[in-house]
């Protein structure tokens, strides 16, 4: 194969990236001189990180090396698309594993699956309806919709989750061991990127693919790109997955990883917990990443030991993989990031932000609503009480982590803190119901957008940050690092 | 062959912006039009006109998967959405929809508000009556010309399955 021109650009000190671009792009971004190197070699050329200023070497190397290596994400394809080896760029008929859909969405999917002629799903124990968007109803709409929903799903003999066994999905379909790893899940859900932290290839779609995936057990797809992310040194207290994946969003930007898979690696990423990963490849949409990707190791293969209802293949990338471009971040003097308004890219260390004046904190949602979340923000809240101003809300993402934090005390100190604690749902995060925010309203929030208008009001402001980051700032009424109220 | 008049957007239109959230329970594609870009440009829906074109700059459409984004814009009589680049889902729900939707870098960041364009989904060829210039969007990868000649998404499933 004849391409690997390689592009790198120093992002800042200790920030560097390999970038490999097509042949015909090498006109767009000339040269400085040329290297023949290997990317591994090329990223520890001493003084490169120190450089003040952006640097473009050009690497250009016949890459006839790939062979039959591949990364994490071509193999899980490759094996369920029946081929032996796949590329970047390859179009390919994808079996799949999982359909996950839910109320937000999937009405759409049920009316296009009729309009496909479907009669039967294609497996009714692979196609999963989660109620958790708007539920339980929060109005007579979401109440007709999801009354649809129950009868087909009836009809059709789905695995059905409602209110009272329902969480939210992305949290619950790795909890309950649907999804696991090397498996390919396709949601009518952005975020459904979360279960590649089980090294699944988990990807969101709009509602007509998911009834086409519903109907056929397949899907096409464009073998992805991926981009390796390592990072590097030791997190410091109140630093977790959050932090991580905010400051690599600030670094990279919202379309940062278009159209590619994400892989997360790095001794950072070995030591991180399960729901700090969980937390990552939730926000790889919010780079444009088609999934986000972790290595499966000891740690994954406890949490899925328990939970697993069927075998399940788990794949590693090959030493010699090939990547589009590589990210290492040196992460010890890393702070909690908080992103404001309103972009996931606008991320900046917690300390930058003096005054900023809360009326709501929310603790929640797919991305932060588990049960290391919710104790992140007890350890904060335990003896403290809310701010008068501050409404704080706090949605354990499934029944399971509920009941925990209900067993650990964590909902008692909570609720003595002068939270309310919510059943189960996407809730305020899209701006559903549980905590809408008015025009002029600022909330700190645990959940992954800060859109205009995401939380309610177009005129509404939200600030994205870690679980204990919001907990804290809901304690003082403005926006605090956690350590200056639970100290360190 | 299309032809409308542009409405401009910039880069980072995300479905939460297309449409709010409040209108997710909706799926009739002109009542959903009525919500198109509330949230940024609550006037916008007052000013287009059918056959009417987006033209954005970068990764528009990104955000949620919800199909609604594409649904609405559609519903809202917009006849085409040329943008420098898509965020993925987005492009795919347009695709499966058959609202059409073009890659072109160079018509984007050269055409502004008000601009008159005739657009030639076949050809992919871009022009600017108003500017008098003309342009050649990306060719659709193979599978998703046929997937468009099939007439979606929608069709070609049902030419599998029945």
């Amino acid at each position: 194969m004849e391409y690997n021109v390689k592009f790198a650009h120093n992002i800042e000190n200790r920030h560097f990236c390999v970038k490999r671009f097509p042949p015909n792009l090498m006109t767009l971004c000339p040269p400085l001189f040329w290297l023949d190197i290997s990317p591994e070699l090329f990223v520890i050329i001493p003084g490169w990180s120190i450089l003040p200023f952006n640097l473009c070497i050009t690497i250009n190397r016949r890459c006839d090396t790939k062979g039959d290596s591949m990364n994490l994400a071509e193999k899980i394809l490759a094996a369920h698309a029946g081929k032996t080896s796949v590329e970047p760029g390859q179009f390919l008929s994808v079996k799949v594993d999982l359909v996950m859909t839910t109320d937000a969405t999937a009405l759409i999917s049920v009316q296009q699956f009729e309009k496909m002629g479907g009669r039967k799903v294609f497996d009714p124990q692979k196609v999963v309806f989660i109620m958790d968007h708007f539920t339980p109803c929060r109005n007579i709409e979401s109440a007709e919709v999801v009354k649809k929903l129950r009868a087909f799903a009836n009809e059709q003999k789905l695995v059905w989750y409602d209110v009272g066994q329902a969480g939210i999905c992305h949290t619950l379909l790795p909890e309950q061991g649907l999804v696991l790893p090397g498996d390919v899940l396709v949601g009518g859900d952005s975020h459904t990127t979360t279960a590649g932290a089980v090294g699944a290839f988990a990807t969101g779609m709009g509602s007509t693919d998911i009834a086409s995936a519903m109907a056929t057990g397949d899907t096409w797809m464009v073998v992805p790109p991926s981009i390796k992310f390592s990072y590097h040194g030791r997190l410091k207290e109140w630093v977790g997955g959050k932090d991580l994946i905010l400051h690599t969003i600030g670094k990279i930007g919202v379309d940062g990883a278009s159209y590619a898979a994400m892989e997360f690696g790095g001794e950072v990423i070995d030591s991180l917990s399960m729901d700090g990963r969980f937390t990552m490849a939730n926000m790889a949409i919010e780079a444009g990443g088609k999934a986000g990707l972790f290595p499966v190791d000891e740690k994954t293969l406890q949490y899925v030991k328990d939970r697993a209802k069927k075998p399940f293949t788990p794949y590693a990338s090959d030493p010699d993989a090939v990547y589009e471009s590589r990210f290492d971040f040196e992460v010890s003097d890393l702070e909690p990031q908080v992103a404001f308004p309103h972009s996931p890219a606008n991320s900046r260390p917690v300390q930058e932000f003096q005054n900023i004046e809360i009326d709501q904190a929310v603790i929640g949602s797919c991305t932060n609503g588990r049960l290391e979340d919710l104790r992140a923000a007890g350890r904060v809240l335990a003896g403290q009480k809310v701010h008068s101003r501050v409404r704080c809300i706090v949605v354990p993402g499934t029944r399971e982590i509920y009941l925990d934090a209900v067993r650990e005390g964590l909902v008692e100190t909570f609720i003595e803190a002068g939270a309310v604690v919510s059943t189960p749902t996407c809730g305020p995060c899209p701006g559903g119901h549980m905590g809408v925010i008015g025009a002029g309203e600022k909330a700190i929030s645990s959940t992954n957008r800060n859109f205009i208008g995401r939380m309610g009001s177009p005129q509404a402001e939200i600030y994205l940050a870690n679980p204990a980051v919001a907990a804290a700032s809901a304690v003082t009424g403005f926006i605090t690092h956690p350590k200056e109220v639970a100290g360190s | 062959m299309i032809n409308g008049r542009v409405h401009r957007f910039g880069d980072n239109i995300d479905t939460d912006a297309i449409v709010p959230v409040h209108a997710a329970n909706l799926v009739d594609p002109a009542a959903l039009g009525k919500h198109c870009m509330e949230n940024i440009d609550p006037d916008f829906i007052n000013r287009v006109k059918p056959g009417d074109i987006i033209v954005a700059s970068r990764n528009f459409g990104c955000g949620s998967s919800r199909e609604i984004a594409p649904w609405s814009i559609k519903g809202a009589g917009i006849s085409c959405v040329i943008a420098e680049t898509f965020a993925r889902i987005f492009f795919r729900n347009a695709i499966n929809i058959a609202l059409p939707v073009m890659v072109c870098p160079e018509a984007a960041a050269s055409t502004e508000e008000g601009d008159r364009l005739e657009v030639d989904m076949v050809s992919g060829r871009i022009c600017n009556i108003t500017k008098d210039r003309v342009f050649d969007a990306a060719p659709y990868p193979e599978f998703v010309q046929e997937l468009i000649s099939c007439g979606g998404l929608v069709a070609y499933t049902r030419k599998r399955i029945t």
